[in-house]
């Protein structure tokens, strides 16, 4: 590509590209906008129950109030800190138990059918059980957003490490490599995507882990919040919860992205 | 002259649920050093098998096979095998790629580091040590690959048809690059082929196989009146033709 000596039909093209994303993000903002407006108006005409449904500058007063009390942050920082030592345990512990199966063709083959149960098996239908196991606290909240996210892993991670081209694991060999060889110089790097790709879904499936759990036992966090102020009828807390909660996960599956794009600068 | 790979009687098949496959049957041959032999069969005649079992990656059913005079009993750091794609790890650069054998075998010293660095040098990629494999042309990724095998100082390399994956113009260009790099490091090379022309080009001997289970058919001594011979240039030779068509002659009437 020459940048010195760019076409005039080329540049067309290059404009037109422009204008057509800009129209894609006002009109993204604008339904956005027009939404938050619509809700607004709808509650102060009484179109809408602003009791049940609530009403975002309700919302917004919400918001700075708990903001000056310190609450939001306690309740925020709770489900963060949960969601993310969830799918961090969740994805290096996945990984841990693809590499066990994959090194041991005999458990593998024992426990497949298993594996393939407990994967389809909704993992929130466990999460009262663990709480009678691990009782009312933080443990059982941890262990539902894991259990969520962890078979899922395992058999996503393994699946890659089944799918190394054999001649990658021959060349090894050729060089007089074991199996510890294998594993460290193909299966795992070859595997970085796939594990970044596996923390990527795991971000979402910690986080509704861990908001079902705290649905049943917490005293703090956005969960907790979205229940009991259900509970209350002080709908202006769930829905500030939502809308947290809808930023929370954005920002953390914008964090993997950058992070895979970090660790896989060859990719180009 | 030293005979430097030895197969006596080898025999060998394969277990799959659904029965047995003899791939090789009773193949004897031996290599001397320095050489380069081309062994040619039709597809799926049990070519790579023989490149497996003299490298150690397989056990033979029945039979021994001797390198350096000693039976075979695993793989042998004086032994480089070079695969049909380049495999080069698109993780790594190229350098690092170089390296692999020398890590994996533990010996990854400052004197073999600047060995491969010169090999590199040498043969053209000196400048492309810090670039992916995704950089490089076909051809450049195969020449990488032989450096790779060619770091840990094999004695003996074993092709298994490394040229298959490019196409022809490159193909031509490469087996003739790799054809000299391998005469200039005074190795002894085993190449496994279904391109006849090929196979001469490179050879010193062509070994012709049958259909499977492999036996040996026949061997041809490869003599061309021409200096200074190399893969490419081999193929000028006026007796090229005749090989050719003895060779062809005698894959076809094994269909």
């Amino acid at each position: 590509m020459n940048n010195n000596n760019i076409s005039k039909e080329h540049l067309e093209y290059l404009n037109k590209m422009k204008i057509t994303k800009t129209y894609v993000k006002i009109t993204q903002i604008a339904i956005l906008i027009g939404i938050i407006l619509l809700w607004e108006i709808g509650a102060r005409f009484r179109w809408i129950d602003p009791f049940i449904f609530s009403q975002p500058t309700k919302i917004l007063k919400t918001a700075w109030e708990m903001i000056l009390d310190g609450s939001l942050f306690i309740h925020t920082g709770i489900t963060l800190g949960e969601t993310v030592i969830g799918f961090l345990v969740s994805t290096i512990l996945g990984t841990a138990i693809a590499v066990l199966l994959w090194w041991n063709n005999f458990i593998l083959k024992v426990i497949d059918p298993y594996l393939v149960i407990i994967n389809s098996l909704p993992k929130t239908a466990l999460a009262p059980i663990l709480i009678v196991w691990m009782g009312n606290n933080i443990k059982s909240i941890l262990f539902t957003a894991i259990l969520m996210a962890i078979v899922v892993t395992t058999l996503t991670v393994l699946n890659g490490f089944l799918e190394v081209d054999k001649d990658k694991i021959k060349l090894i060999k050729t060089f007089g490599g074991n199996k510890k060889d294998i594993l460290k110089k193909v299966i795992l790097p070859a595997n970085v995507p796939t594990i970044i790709n596996a923390l990527k879904v795991n971000v979402g499936l910690s986080l509704v882990g861990v908001i079902v759990g705290e649905f049943l036992v917490a005293q703090a966090g956005l969960g907790y919040l979205i229940v009991y102020g259900s509970q209350i009828f002080k709908l202006d807390w769930v829905m500030l919860s939502i809308v947290i909660l809808g930023i929370l996960s954005a920002i953390l599956y914008k964090g993997v992205v950058i992070l895979k794009e970090r660790f896989l600068k060859w990719r180009e | 002259m030293l005979k430097i790979v030895e197969l006596n009687s080898v025999t060998k098949s394969y277990h799959t649920p659904l029965g047995e496959t003899k791939a090789i049957d009773n193949l004897t041959l031996s290599i001397n050093k320095g050489e380069f032999i081309s062994i040619i069969g039709p597809s799926g005649c049990g070519k790579s098998t023989i490149l497996s079992l003299i490298a150690g990656l397989i056990k033979p059913s029945s039979g021994e096979i001797l390198v350096f005079g000693e039976k075979v009993k695993g793989t042998s750091q004086r032994i480089g095998y070079m695969l049909q794609k380049d495999h080069l790890f698109e993780w790594r650069t190229i350098l690092r790629n170089v390296y692999l054998g020398l890590e994996i075998q533990n010996k990854l010293t400052n004197e073999n580091k600047s060995y491969a660095k010169h090999l590199l040098d040498t043969y053209g990629l000196g400048e492309f040590k810090n670039h992916f494999p995704s950089e490089l042309s076909g051809g450049m990724r195969q020449r990488a690959a032989l450096i790779r095998t060619l770091a840990v100082k094999p004695d003996i390399l074993l092709l298994d048809e490394p040229f298959s994956a490019l196409d022809y113009q490159t193909r031509l260009s490469v087996s003739d690059e790799i054809g000299s790099i391998i005469k200039k490091e005074n190795k002894t090379a085993i190449l496994v082929s279904h391109d006849i022309a090929e196979a001469i080009s490179m050879a010193d001997r062509v070994v012709v196989l049958t259909q499977r289970p492999a036996k040996i058919k026949s061997i041809h001594p490869i003599n061309l009146s021409i200096e200074n011979r190399t893969p490419l240039k081999s193929r000028e030779a006026p007796e090229f033709r005749e090989y050719f068509n003895t060779i062809w002659k005698e894959l076809k009437a094994n269909e």
